[in-house]
């Protein structure tokens, strides 16, 4: 799967993209395939502020749990409940099924992050 | 520095098909081909096979077998009549505490087969060869690298077997559970597994092993890796060495009591006099977790009698939600109530007996 260009990516393996004023963010497709079939995703706390980095909930595979992190500062706003019912859509469409969503305390941050050429790159 | 993995002699069919592979006791084995969750539904609903030759095949031989096996192991495998009959149980070191579960197979009172866990194989070994010197049996202990083992496993495994392999299905059709054929030299068939499906696990020569699992493959049995081993296993209730129990853990701290003969009192085998003296008190339960989440190893749990600890947990991909094994305070029961620390938070959960899925179907709890 190519990764898309409209977004940006840690070097943990998440995915951030703008909605508006707030960003979107799920796991990359190399992520959910190293986990394999996911069978949790959750623990994140709307209404919860976060440092860049610090962990925002979880993705849980049939053999192990793995945290997530947030790549910006800022406030959770919103959980993919569609996800508590089937976690498998992170691995069906890792690039649609975002798990939270963020309102970033400043929205440059996104600009440090890395590109998708950077995340190849990084993860290669 | 760690060594290289070995491999068995079906690690060119696993690469070939994908897979991913993990190290497991020192062996390269397939954690999965694909979806593990496909994997795991394959064996309930249909048929999937295992490579389990990193398991050891041990022969025991000599006129002193039946003695040192009554010695060396925690069951009493005079209850084994006829050949082909098998038994599982554990050896345990003085203390009471498991060095490993196993499965020994009789054939006649001087050829016997013990077959035991790849990471334990070396010291399991050693162990035979020690008590076999030191209680002066006249035995012959050889460990069997020259065979690979294939678990075929699931309501359709036989006919499977039997497709590809019709030769087998007249010495192989009427085996009971738990006993096995052997259908040609050096191999076996076994109505055995570690799924709670039907099935065989097959013996056979290392150099047909690869012919053999391309043929079940070709006849639509799914490969299955370690990940689909393990949630299958934990669904039917069986232990894990080294995740269960250790050489720390007695039987009857693992739920292993049955796999424990004390009827003849003559028999001393090695451990006796620390479960009869020193028995540790403890239930070894299922958990079903009430709320979303997945309980693993090493989670706490607590309980009106006191606190436990889980030993294996997982989701269940055939009951939906994540079920576990726990070893508890005694006096614990199924149907009490407990909560399992998951990330600082405790979730509700159900202790139960075990196991979970039986033949494809889940096993109700009141």
């Amino acid at each position: 799967m190519s990764l898309p260009t409209d977004r940006k990516y840690t070097a943990s393996h998440e995915w951030i993209k703008a909605e508006g004023d707030v960003f979107a963010v799920g796991i990359t497709d190399n992520a959910q395939d190293q986990l394999g079939d996911l069978v949790f995703v959750g623990d994140v706390n709307v209404g919860a502020r976060l440092a860049a980095g610090e962990t925002a909930g979880v993705v849980e595979s049939v053999k192990a749990a793995s945290d997530i992190y947030a790549p910006v500062a800022g406030e959770i706003v919103a959980f993919n409940e569609e996800l508590e019912a089937n976690p498998a859509l992170v691995n069906e469409s890792p690039y649609t099924a975002w798990i939270f969503k963020i309102k970033p305390d400043n929205a440059a941050d996104l600009d440090g992050l890395l590109d998708a050429a950077g995340y190849q790159a990084a993860s290669a | 520095m760690s060594a290289p993995l070995k491999r068995t002699a079906l690690a060119e069919e696993h690469l070939a098909a994908g897979a991913r592979m993990v190290d497991f006791g020192g062996w390269e084995m397939p954690l999965a081909y694909g979806s593990q969750l496909e994997e795991h539904h394959a064996v309930r609903q249909s048929a999937g096979m295992f490579d389990v030759s990193h398991m050891l095949n041990v022969d025991v031989s000599g006129a002193g077998s039946r003695d040192f096996l009554r010695r060396l192991i925690a069951n009493d495998v005079d209850r084994l009549a006829a050949s082909g009959k098998a038994l599982y149980s554990c050896m345990l070191n003085p203390e009471g505490g498991v060095i490993d579960d196993l499965i020994v197979y009789f054939f006649t009172p001087e050829r016997w087969r013990v077959v035991v866990n790849a990471a334990t194989a070396d010291k399991d070994v050693a162990w035979m060869r020690r008590v076999a010197a030191s209680g002066g049996f006249d035995v012959a202990i050889a460990p069997r690298r020259d065979l690979a083992m294939i678990a075929v496993q699931g309501p359709e495994a036989r006919e499977r077997v039997w497709a590809v392999r019709p030769a087998w299905r007249a010495a192989s059709e009427a085996l009971a559970p738990f006993s096995a054929a052997q259908v040609a030299d050096d191999t076996l068939v076994a109505r055995t597994g570690y799924t709670g499906e039907d099935g065989f696990e097959i013996v056979l020569p290392a150099a047909q092993a690869p012919a053999l699992w391309r043929e079940l493959a070709a006849a639509g049995v799914r490969p299955c890796g370690l990940g689909a081993r393990d949630t299958l296993r934990l669904e039917a209730g069986m232990n894990l060495y080294g995740q269960d129990m250790d050489e720390l853990i007695q039987p009857g701290e693992a739920g292993l009591s049955w796999t424990v003969s004390l009827k003849d009192p003559q028999r001393r085998f090695i451990g006796r006099d620390a479960l009869e003296r020193h028995a540790v008190p403890a239930a070894f339960l299922g958990l079903k977790l009430l709320e979303r989440g997945v309980m693993r190893a090493h989670m706490a749990v607590r309980t009106a009698q006191g606190d436990g600890e889980i030993t294996s947990g997982t989701m269940s991909p055939t009951l939906g939600v994540s079920v576990g094994f726990a070893r508890l305070p005694a006096g614990v029961r199924p149907g009490d109530a407990a909560q399992v620390e998951i990330r600082g938070k405790w979730v509700p959960a159900q202790v139960c007996k075990l196991p979970f899925v039986r033949h494809g179907k889940a096993v109700e709890h009141s």
